[in-house]
């Protein structure tokens, strides 16, 4: 056992951190995750890695993946990190993609492997439906066989920027009469530009608008857009959500959030002091970053476990659960930093269009709105209860 | 011991109740947050002639001689409606300083405006650098003749875009957080030198950066004695707090309640929701935390008017109590109704919003804690 990073590895991060530099977009440095970013901000970065060849360093190598060994990995969403780079989204590159190559046609995978590699396509999730969230298997929309067409019918929701979204993978029920209503489900890869699809926005509690309502009205789409075969689809989507999983654990983010979390709480003062020298302030800071070193090792155990040939299994479910807490913490203490200036709606401040000075430091502008939305991570992905349930299930075994 | 209300209480929370059932539903409280001015004088003239605005004060000072009793059932059914409406600082915090030190012009002059609703305040004490320490004060206020030049910045002063006058706490002499050298002021918004800047809330309130410019005020706008306000100031927004930790268990209860109801109809797995037993006991343990908060809220405001170190350590403790189940139950309310919760739409996110910004007023949890540590370790 041993955690130094061996010489290669420290000329690989270096190499990195170079490339970062250099080209990474100045104007989107450090602004993480702000809701206010449009479809060419949330592009830029992918698609210069896609440039380089490391838009999708995951992948295996046949497909454009880099071949890099979990520890690289690991050093590159660290390096990212760093800038608080906007990292490509996971929809194609973590999620379809790997179904795609792991159990799509060949004539699939050349379809949409490369515009998911370049940043060029962008996919949204389309699993979702009012009825269906935990219980997703009793999802209810329809695609129903016509000549060398499905027509789909049905309602999704919480269609996460389905609002920018060039193409959707959804799952639809192809067989009614299933023993199981997991058996009769398929995965069909939508182009959102198909006629009968309509995209609603809602509206969350950050102000912001990231999710929708996705309307499939006698939505036509080619029989050869089902990935796999028919009636399997829950199997897909399983294996997506291990996929899906992993990804969300955020260890990289959250070790720079916190990093930035000590620098708000040595500007804010308590008592003429800086707030981070008040015990009770930095202990709080500390036990999040222990928790957070429990959770990057255990990452790393699985992503050792992964290079052994043993796929995320449940302890997937591990990593959702402990890496949305430590998030949600986060952004909780970060609020709390900012003593009274987490009050003001900047975002309405923002909105009229203001070309006054800011009200308060930089830092709090974004800080309720952030932990108002960070609820989500606990909810989405299969929620925080659901992952126990699995954990309860798959692993002991009750 | 007892811990009823009296039957001429009972009515006032009633028609109080009607008041918000009936005029201020959600929808209507979502239209008045986004329109233009933010909130409902309509509605304030009403508080005035139910008699709300005049409740606890003395028959003498024109009120009806109620209590800090009547400001917790005000702001209990306020917060179940998360009512926007500046009633903390207008009757609890202006007319607490009015009460207890107020000269009988002062009173003469503010209070009958407060009672009738046409006068509101806004109670500008915070500083950006100052966090939650009353003393941690940078604004200043030099005699100026016979009056006052008063020169600083307040922070997220919440009410003010709608207030005529403001409370301001400023440093006569002293350097900044001495707890000597601290006064009291009431100012016209509209004196010269005053300026602020506008904003919304994230919990729908509206506030202002308030800014004071070599602002004039004459000797009597100065209230109760020049360089020994902080016990004043303390007291006064301990019945802040009591008041607003009234408000918090009304926002609890119904973010508790719409939970309950959520999740007896949402069905997942062919079940209602609430049939799972880790929800169930979920559930169960909001409801504790609920409970012990509205004890805890008792506790402080029947503590108000008791020996000062006595007062300050009820407080205390309820607000550490309160903070920390606000906390936890807008969290579990959201995380139960899943996705939904998320939603602007739905108003359990806006009770969630309520709740999280309740524990930074007037300090939050760690705050709190310290003042409790402290008067534990003096006593
Ligand atoms: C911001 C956001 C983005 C999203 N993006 C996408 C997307 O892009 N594509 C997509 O398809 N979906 C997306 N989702 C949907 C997400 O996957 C669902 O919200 C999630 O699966 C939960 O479903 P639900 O909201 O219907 O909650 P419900 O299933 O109604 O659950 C409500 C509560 O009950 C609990 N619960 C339910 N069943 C059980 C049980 N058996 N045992 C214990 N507790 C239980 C849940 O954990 C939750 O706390 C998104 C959601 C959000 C909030
Ligand atoms: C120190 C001590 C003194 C005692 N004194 C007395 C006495 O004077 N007289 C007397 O008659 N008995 C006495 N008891 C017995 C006591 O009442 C039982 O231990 C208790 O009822 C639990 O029963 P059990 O130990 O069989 O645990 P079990 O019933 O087997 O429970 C095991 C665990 O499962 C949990 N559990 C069980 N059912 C559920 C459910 N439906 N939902 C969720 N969780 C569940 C329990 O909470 C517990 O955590 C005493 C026990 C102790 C430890």
């Amino acid at each position: 056992m041993n955690l130094e990073f061996s010489p290669e590895e420290l000329a690989f991060r270096d190499e990195v951190r170079a490339f970062i530099e250099e080209n990474y977009p100045d104007h989107l440095r450090n602004i993480g995750l702000r809701e206010d970013l449009g479809r060419e901000d949330m592009l830029a970065w992918h698609k210069i890695l896609g440039e380089k060849g490391w838009s999708v360093p995951a992948w295996p190598v046949e497909y454009g993946g880099a071949g890099w060994t979990p520890t690289q990995r690991y050093i590159w969403s660290e390096e990212n990190a760093r800038v608080n780079a906007i990292m490509p989204l996971p929809f194609g590159v973590s999620m379809v993609a790997p179904v795609i190559y792991s159990f799509g046609s060949d004539a699939l995978k050349e379809q949409h492997l490369p515009g998911i590699r370049s940043g060029d396509v962008w996919w949204c999730q389309g699993y979702s439906e009012p009825g269906a969230g935990s219980d997703l298997a009793s999802l209810k929309t329809t695609a129903v066989r016509d000549g060398d067409h499905y027509v789909i019918n049905g309602q999704k929701t919480w269609t996460t920027l389905a609002q920018y979204a060039d193409w959707g993978f959804f799952l639809c029920r192809t067989d009614p009469d299933a023993a199981r209503p997991q058996e009769g489900i398929s995965f069909i890869l939508v182009d959102m530009k198909t006629p009968g699809i309509e995209v609603r926005p809602i509206k969350l509690i950050d102000g912001g608008y990231e999710v929708n309502e996705t309307w499939l009205t006698d939505v036509r789409v080619p029989v050869d857009n089902l990935v796999g075969e028919e009636n399997k689809g829950w199997t897909y989507a399983k294996f997506l959500l291990a996929h899906e999983r992993s990804g969300i654990a955020g260890v990289a983010r959250s070790k720079r959030g916190v990093e930035q979390l000590r620098e708000i709480a040595k500007t804010e003062t308590l008592d003429g002091e800086p707030l981070i020298s008040d015990f009770d302030f930095a202990r709080k800071v500390s036990q999040l970053e222990i928790d957070l070193a429990a959770l990057e090792i255990t990452e790393l155990r699985t992503l050792a476990g992964e290079q052994a040939g043993r796929g995320p299994g449940p302890e997937s479910s591990i990593l959702k659960i402990k890496g949305t807490e430590i998030q949600q913490r986060l952004t909780e203490l970060t609020l709390e930093a900012v003593g009274h200036y987490g009050t003001p709606y900047y975002r309405a401040v923002a909105d009229a269009g203001s070309n006054e000075y800011p009200i308060g430091p930089d830092y709090a502008q974004h800080s309720a709105a952030t932990y108002f939305n960070m609820r989500k991570t606990s909810i989405y992905g299969g929620s925080n209860e659901i992952q126990r349930n699995i954990i309860t299930k798959m692993i002991l075994g009750l | 011991m007892d811990f009823n209300f009296t039957e001429e209480q009972g009515m006032v929370r009633d028609s109080l109740a009607r008041l918000v059932r009936e005029q201020y539903d959600f929808d209507t409280r979502r239209s008045v947050v986004e329109s233009e001015s933010g909130w409902r004088p309509e509605i304030w003239a009403q508080l005035a002639e139910l008699g709300l605005l005049g409740m606890p004060f003395s028959e003498a000072d024109g009120g009806f001689g109620g209590s800090a009793v009547d400001s917790l059932i005000v702001m209990e059914e306020f917060g179940k409606g998360l009512v926007v409406e500046p009633f903390v600082s207008t009757v609890v915090c202006a007319g607490g300083f009015l009460k207890h030190a107020g000269s009988d012009a002062q009173k003469a002059d503010h209070l009958a405006g407060i009672i009738d609703g046409s006068r509101v305040f806004a109670f500008a004490y915070a500083e950006p650098r100052g966090r939650y320490d009353l003393a941690d004060l940078e604004t200043t206020a030099k005699r100026n003749g016979d009056g006052y030049l008063l020169s600083g910045h307040k922070a997220v002063v919440i009410g003010a875009p709608w207030a005529s006058h403001l409370i301001v706490t400023a440093r006569t002499s002293g350097d900044r957080r001495d707890r000597e050298g601290i006064s009291v002021f009431n100012v016209p918004k509209d004196a010269d030198g005053v300026t602020t800047r506008d904003y919304p809330t994230v919990d729908g309130r509206r506030a202002s950066e308030v800014y004071f410019e070599n602002v004039a005020v004459p000797a009597d706008s100065l209230i109760g004695e020049e360089g020994t306000a902080l016990p004043l100031i303390e007291r006064v927004v301990d019945e802040a707090i009591a008041a607003q930790c009234a408000e918090a268990c009304g926002a609890m209860k119904v973010a508790h309640d719409m939970t309950v109801e959520y999740s007896r109809q949402r069905k997942q797995f062919g079940a209602a929701i609430g049939s799972f037993q880790v929800l169930q006991h979920r559930m169960v343990d909001m409801f504790m935390e609920y409970e012990q908060s509205v004890s805890m809220t008792y506790l402080a405001t029947l503590r108000l008017d008791d020996e000062e170190q006595e007062r300050k350590r009820a407080v205390a403790s309820a607000k550490v109590r309160v903070g920390q189940a606000a906390h936890h139950i807008g969290q579990e309310a959201v995380q139960i109704h899943g996705g939904m919760g998320m939603t602007d739409e739905l108003a359990i996110g806006h009770y969630f919003k309520r709740l999280t910004i309740f524990d930074s007023e007037f300090g939050n949890v760690d705050h709190h804690m310290k003042r409790h540590v402290s008067l534990s370790a003096a006593a």
